[in-house]
Parts: structure tokens; sequence; C-alpha cells
């Protein structure tokens, strides 16, 4: 019975909440959930898990777009049909994994992935993402789909991806490194914990329609979303209720525009890139930490955002000569110290790169501990 | 070529990683999807912006499907006689499944509802864990999840003001360091609080994110309001044997995960022992000894060595509250509150503290305002007595420098109470 646009309400099924994840998992995991002993990474991007029982499962994990078509789709669940018995999972950084439980199956899937490319070139299904390397770059809409982004997100990933893209078939940095990228700083895909975080930022404060803004928004709301206090009420010549900015005050972070539509700020020289670096989610050896920023501002270089893609070559270059095995990005500039950080990277330290927000203080040096 | 000239974006198709690109232009050119025009405008109107340098899509409106306030985010082009495949772009948040296991099968049968009803774009997956389809009209809206919910048996995800859909690591399901089962908690709550996904009622959003281990691959402790973190409280178990099978050469350490350059030998007292957070470490050369009262579970060592280490069997989750990306005040991580809580299917411990937290937050958050920017302004003490939790030296890194306790009046003998006269008795003005 197909929907009745009629009867909108008829036989009307809510709440039924997301598949259960047990439909899809393949019997070798079903059988050994829970009893898992060790696994091994066989080489990049492949991996070999030995349950209690003896029994193993391989997956072989390759990078994708987040951004995907059914037709993309389509192709990999042939794959999955013909070397995995159909089953396959996405991890939490977007890439696939091929789960194999016949290990004679492993080699021709790779083969298989190897060879199939897009018409311009491209590898479909890139091979790695393991280990102490570069794994795929969680991303965020950008100009594909959002209305508040700085920057694009698939393109820059695209560029970035390009750039370090050995890194993604290697295991050979001195610890994984995880890079993120936000297309402006609601970040609806958070990357303030990321080794290498790349993030979309505004320089110039909302412009206000004034013709519009009584009819499109409610006004308090949008004077209330200012964390700095810095829109007040105004009236345009004509006597119109309106909003009023004060500029000074603006750090641009666009709350007022997601309040209010009738306040943009995107523009085409005050929107670009800001750098972070040295973030961590894992506890491991030292505890989580927030990512900092060390480039305020890189311009939007469409289509392929040369100075963005050489700032990240440059740290992540500098990073794996100098740094210990086991140490994070952040952990190494920490050990370092961050004058050496800015030194040794060549990157300036500038004004804009010493806090004056809320914790500002939290982050100076109170010590004569510092190295000339 | 395409419908639209696209020479910028076409600069895209080059390099080794998969070009999104090449993907939307095989789509347009041989895809059975029904907004025909949409992959093509997608391109022509991402071109635009590629040469104007500022996005062109507007605010959504207020679309959705009947008795639910979120799963749908509206969308339109700021330009839409130019790209009218486009004009009108919404986005469905679907639910995905626990840790995103597919079979090829269900997966097809998600391309068919799709290019019945959208653009045949997706993302695989949103930032928040859905499966997004990217971009169709409102008059698809409610046939798409008529036919989703009877045919798929699958539901929408959150959006706005709700609890937004809750994402897990693998687990337990592939993952020898799960110290619980994080796909069947992240299932049970998903299906115990569809309400609170569906119906916005919160001041703004609400994040679960369920991660096995301290290791943190699904982010939780950065991204999700309220952070389930594997851990356990009883001793890692040793395989002697094992641990001098790395130390010899046999096992490859990091389970290879370093293997891509020379590092030297294996030096178990260098990469490990020294390594460790607190010094619980010892090897005297032929046997490892780990002090595990003084172990804070960092998983360095059972990293290193996955094969001679494992987690302790007494195991559950750490709570931890409060993270949020930097709008406003911001970025917070989540701050420990329950250093131990059993994860045992219902997890009625978990629900009923979720429920205590809501409560409070809902009575007390003002519009917009995350968890983590309530429990600042109301402060930890007060946070603790909604949970009814006892304070404990691990929910802090310091105890305070400053000393501006604010005391309660009951906490103070004889009350706060005083006669002014009685002191004037003692003391002249």
């Amino acid at each position: 019975m197909p929907y009745d646009p009629s009867e909108p309400l008829k036989d009307r099924i809510t709440d039924i909440g997301p598949r259960h994840y047990g439909e899809f998992l393949p019997p070798v995991i079903k059988n050994n959930k829970g009893k898992w002993l060790y696994h091994e990474i066989l080489q990049p991007g492949v991996l070999v898990h030995v349950a209690e029982s003896g029994d193993k499962v391989f997956s072989v994990r390759v990078g994708g777009c987040r951004l995907m078509s059914v037709e993309h789709l389509r192709e990999i669940c042939d794959i999955a049909d013909k070397y995995c018995e159909g089953y396959l999972r996405f991890t939490t950084r977007n890439n696939i994994e091929f789960l194999a439980s016949d290990e004679s199956k492993v080699k021709p899937l790779i083969d298989d992935l190897k060879s199939r490319k897009f018409p311009g070139g491209s590898n479909k299904f890139p091979i790695g993402g393991t280990g102490a390397g570069v794994t795929n770059i969680v991303h965020t809409q950008g100009w594909a789909h959002c209305h508040t982004p700085a920057i694009d997100a698939s393109g820059v990933v695209k560029a970035i991806m390009d750039g370090i893209y050995d890194e993604f078939g290697h295991m050979r940095l001195p610890a994984p490194v995880r890079v993120s990228l936000a297309c402006c700083l609601n970040m609806c895909g958070a990357v303030h914990c990321s080794d290498i975080a790349i993030l979309g930022i505004h320089r110039k404060p909302p412009m206000v329609d004034g013709e519009w803004i009584d009819k499109l928004c409610e006004l308090p709301l949008a004077i209330a979303a200012c964390p700095t206090g810095a829109i007040k009420p105004a009236k345009t010549a004509d006597g119109k209720k309106s909003l009023e900015v004060n500029a000074e005050r603006c750090m641009f972070c666009g709350n007022c525009y997601t309040m209010c539509a009738a306040m943009p700020l995107a523009d085409e020289v005050g929107s670009g890139i800001a750098i972070l670096v040295g973030g961590k989610l894992s506890n491991r050896i030292s505890k989580p930490k927030f990512s900092k920023v060390v480039i305020p501002f890189i311009p939007n270089e469409p289509p392929r955002w040369p100075s963005t893609v050489n700032a990240v070559k440059n740290i992540l270059d500098v990073y794996s000569k100098d740094a210990n095995k086991y140490e994070r990005l952040g952990d190494w500039a920490e050990r370092i110290g961050w004058e050496r950080f800015f030194e040794k990277t060549n990157i300036p330290f500038t004004h804009h790169l010493i806090d004056d927000y809320r914790f500002a203080y939290t982050t100076w040096r109170q010590s004569t501990q510092f190295k000339f | 070529m395409g419908k639209h000239n696209t020479p910028m974006l076409d600069e895209l198709e080059k390099g080794p990683w998969p070009s999104f690109v090449s993907d939307i232009k095989q789509q347009a050119e041989k895809g059975k999807h029904i907004l025909k025009d949409a992959p093509e405008d997608l391109l022509g109107v991402m071109e635009l912006s590629y040469v104007d340098k500022v996005t062109h899509w507007k605010h959504g409106g207020i679309v959705g499907v009947f008795g639910y306030g979120g799963g749908i985010i509206g969308r339109y082009c700021d330009q839409p006689k130019m790209f009218p495949g486009v004009a009108h772009f919404h986005t469905v948040r679907v639910n995905q499944p626990s840790s995103k296991f597919y079979t090829a099968k269900y997966l097809r049968s998600l391309c068919d509802l799709w290019e019945h009803h959208g653009s045949g774009l997706t993302n695989m997956h949103g930032s928040t864990g859905d499966i997004v389809f990217l971009g169709t009209t409102t008059d698809h809206l409610e046939p798409l999840f008529f036919e989703m919910t009877h045919e798929l048996h699958q539901d929408l995800g959150g959006s706005g003001s709700n609890l937004r859909t809750p994402e897990c690591c693998l687990g337990q399901s592939r993952c020898e360091f799960a110290c619980y089962d994080t796909q069947e908690a992240c299932d049970n709550l998903t299906h115990e609080y569809q309400d609170e996904l569906h119906r916005p009622a919160f001041p703004y959003k609400f994040k679960f994110k369920f991660d096995g281990c301290p290791n943190g691959c699904v982010a939780s402790i950065a991204r999700s309001d309220m952070s389930f973190i594997g851990t356990w409280r009883d001793d890692i178990r040793i395989d002697q044997a094992a641990v001098k099978a790395y130390v010899g050469g046999e096992f490859a350490p990091n389970a290879g995960a370093y293997s891509g350059r020379d590092w030297g030998k294996f030096d178990i007292q260098k990469e490990v022992v020294d390594l460790c957070p607190t010094g619980c470490m010892r090897w005297d050369g032929s046997k490892l000894e780990i002090n595990n009262r003084e172990c804070v579970r960092c998983m360095h060592c059972l990293n290193v060595m996955p094969r001679a280490l494992r987690k302790g069997l007494e195991t559950g989750a750490s709570i931890l509250f409060g993270a949020k990306a930097p709008i406003l005040e911001g970025a917070q991580m989540s701050t420990l509150t329950v250093p131990f809580l059993p994860m045992e299917s219902p997890f009625s411990e978990a629900k009923e503290l979720i429920e205590k937290v809501w409560d409070w937050w809902m009575e007390e958050g003002k519009n917009r305002e995350r968890l983590g920017e309530l429990i600042q302004r109301k402060s930890f003490q007060e946070f603790l007595r909604v949970c009814e939790l006892d304070p404990d030296p691990r929910m802090v890194d310091e105890p305070r420098s400053n000393p501006y306790i604010f005391w309660k009046e009951e906490e103070v003998e004889g009350g706060w109470t005083r006669d002014i006269e009685a002191f004037r008795a003692k003391h002249q003005r």
C-alpha cells in the first residue's frame, strides 16, 4: 500500500528508531562478539582480528568521500557481494571497511579496489587509514549544502588529501594524525580536539538588511545571540525597526546570522581558513587536549587552496621529522615548547594567536621557564 | 560536458584522492534519481561559489514530516532560477544502525528509496552519524517517510533542539578493547528516547556518544553532552609469555601500527614502561609487573602489546558530561562525573541519571544553552546535587585555588542569623 496523500495519517508508523545492528553483522562477527583476542595490521589499511575461538575477520579499509552518490554506493555493494558475502561497514571517519571472513578473498579484493578509478583519474577506493598515518579527514558540508560556511568543505578536503595522499597509505609518522575540517565555527563536525584542524572563519562583521530584518527575524533573539553584546536595537532612516552592530566588539562567530537570516557575514575576502593544531581525543599517555590556533588566516583559494595545503604539509612534515615515536602532534609541541614549534615550522607568531576571550589567562605563561 | 560549465570544480577531478566531483558527475550521467537535474545543478551552484567564494544556500525554512520536529533540514538555493534542480534541496537524516554495519542488500534498498524520492546524493555519514539523504523537495518528504517506515522499517534521526542521533564506536563487535557493548547501549537508548529524538523539547541539542574504551574512537569526550567511555576497575590481565614474545620480536608491537618506519628494535622499557603516565609498570628482563592500583587506564600498554595485555574483567563506563564545540562560551570537553557505571542492558542506572539531568536542564537551561554551559553557569556542585552524587577527587584535576567557597547556611554552626545588638554589647561602634 503506497502513501495516500489524501489520508496522510492512515497506518502511520512512527518512533520505530533505527534498524537493529544485529541484522547487519557478518556471521563471524556475530559469533565472536565480545570475544576478540587481538588484531594485527597486515599492511596499511588491512586488518585481521582474531577471536578466542580462533576465528578471523579481515577488514580492508578504504577512504571515502562523505559526499557520495547512490551510484557509488551501489558499486560498493557490488564489491561487498563479490568478496565479502555482502558485508561492510563505515567508520567514524568516513572510511569504508569491507569485511571478509575468507582469507583467500583478501588479495583479490585489494587488487580489485586498486584497479577502480574515476574517469578523471582519481582512485575510487584508496586503501589505508590505519595506524601511525593520516586517516580520512572528517568534515562538514561547506558550499555543497550549508548556509553559514566560511569555506567549502569537500573541495578543501580533496585538495589536502591529494597533498598528503602518501601518508594515508603509509604508517610512518610518529603517531596517528587526525585531520578534521569544519567550514564555520559552529563546527557541526567538531574539530576542536584534532591534531590538525582546518576551520572556516569570518573576518567581516555582519551586514544588516534593514529593509527586511524586522520581517525575517525576532530582533531580541538576534540581540541575545551575541556573546559580546555587540548588537543593539536601531531604526532605519525611514523609521523601520532594525539592528546595529558595534563592529569593534564583533568576534565574527556568526551566531547572529544563525538566528537571523538578515545579518549575512560571509565575504569573498573576509572569510577564509584558520589552522589549529595539537588536539587529541584519546587518553593514551597524555590527556585529551584542545587544538590551538597557529595560523589565524589563510584566504579562500578555490579550487585547490594551495596555501592551506602547503601549510598542512609543512606542519606534518616538521612534526614527522622531529617528534618521538608515540608523540602526538600536541605532545610534541608541548615537549619542545610552543616557541620552538613556531621556530621549527617557520610560522609567524602574531597577536591573533594570544587568547583574549573567556579563559584567556589560563593560556598565558606565568613562569620564567621559556626557551631563547 | 554537463549542463553547466564547471572549470574550477573540474580541477578537483585530478589527483589521487577520490573525487566527489567525478562522483556527482557519474550520478548526473547514469543515475536513476527522480530529481533529474539535481546533481548537475549542485555542481553548478558549487561552481558559482568557487567563483564568488561565498555560499549560495539560504537558511532552512520549517519543513518536516507530520508529528516530528526534527530529522529534516530545510534548505533553499539563493539562485533558484539559475539552478532550479536544487532550488529546494532539503536534507533527510536517517538514523544509522549502531556502528554502521550494513549488508549490501539493505544499502541497496536505501539507494532505491532515495532514487525514488531525491537527488541520488548522500553523505555517508553526517557529522552526528546519520545516513544523510542530501537534497529533495517538500512534496517528497511524506511519501519518503511512509515508504521508509513501512518497507524499510527505518526511522529518521534527530535535528534541532532535541536528542541528536546517538552514535557509538564498533565496540565488542570487532574490538578487543571494548569494555561494554557500545552497540547495544546506543541502540537501546536510541529506542528508549524516541520521543526526545523526534520532538524538540530541550533548550538546545543533546548528544550521547558511546566509546568502548579510553582510546575514544567516536570522540565522545569532545563531542557529546553525555559521554560514555568504557573502562575497568580490576587488574589488567597479563600473559607473560606473550610479553616475552613482543620483547623477543616474535610479535609485532602496536599490532603493526608503526611498521612503516624503522624505529629500531622494540624496547619495552623505553616504549612501554617509561611512557606509562603514572609509572606503575616494571620490567625486570623476564617479567612485567603492573601496580594496577596506580593505573589510570590510558590504554598505551594495551595498544602497544594487545596480545599480551588485556583489559580487566570488571568493566563498565565512566560517564562525563558537557562537551561542545566553541559556540558560544568556548569549546568544552566533557567532565568526569561518574567514575564507574555498570553498563548492562537495559542500562537502568544510565537512564536514571539521564532523566535527572534532563529534568534539571529543561527547567534551568536558557534558550540555546548546552548542558556544559549550564553546568558552568550554575556550578558543578549544583550539578552533583541534581545527579545525587557525592563529590569525589576524581572529578577534578586539582582542588580550587581560590577560597571563595559558597558556604550553605546549614553547613555553618548556628546558622547565619545573628544579633547585632549582642555584637555591639561586646564591641563599641
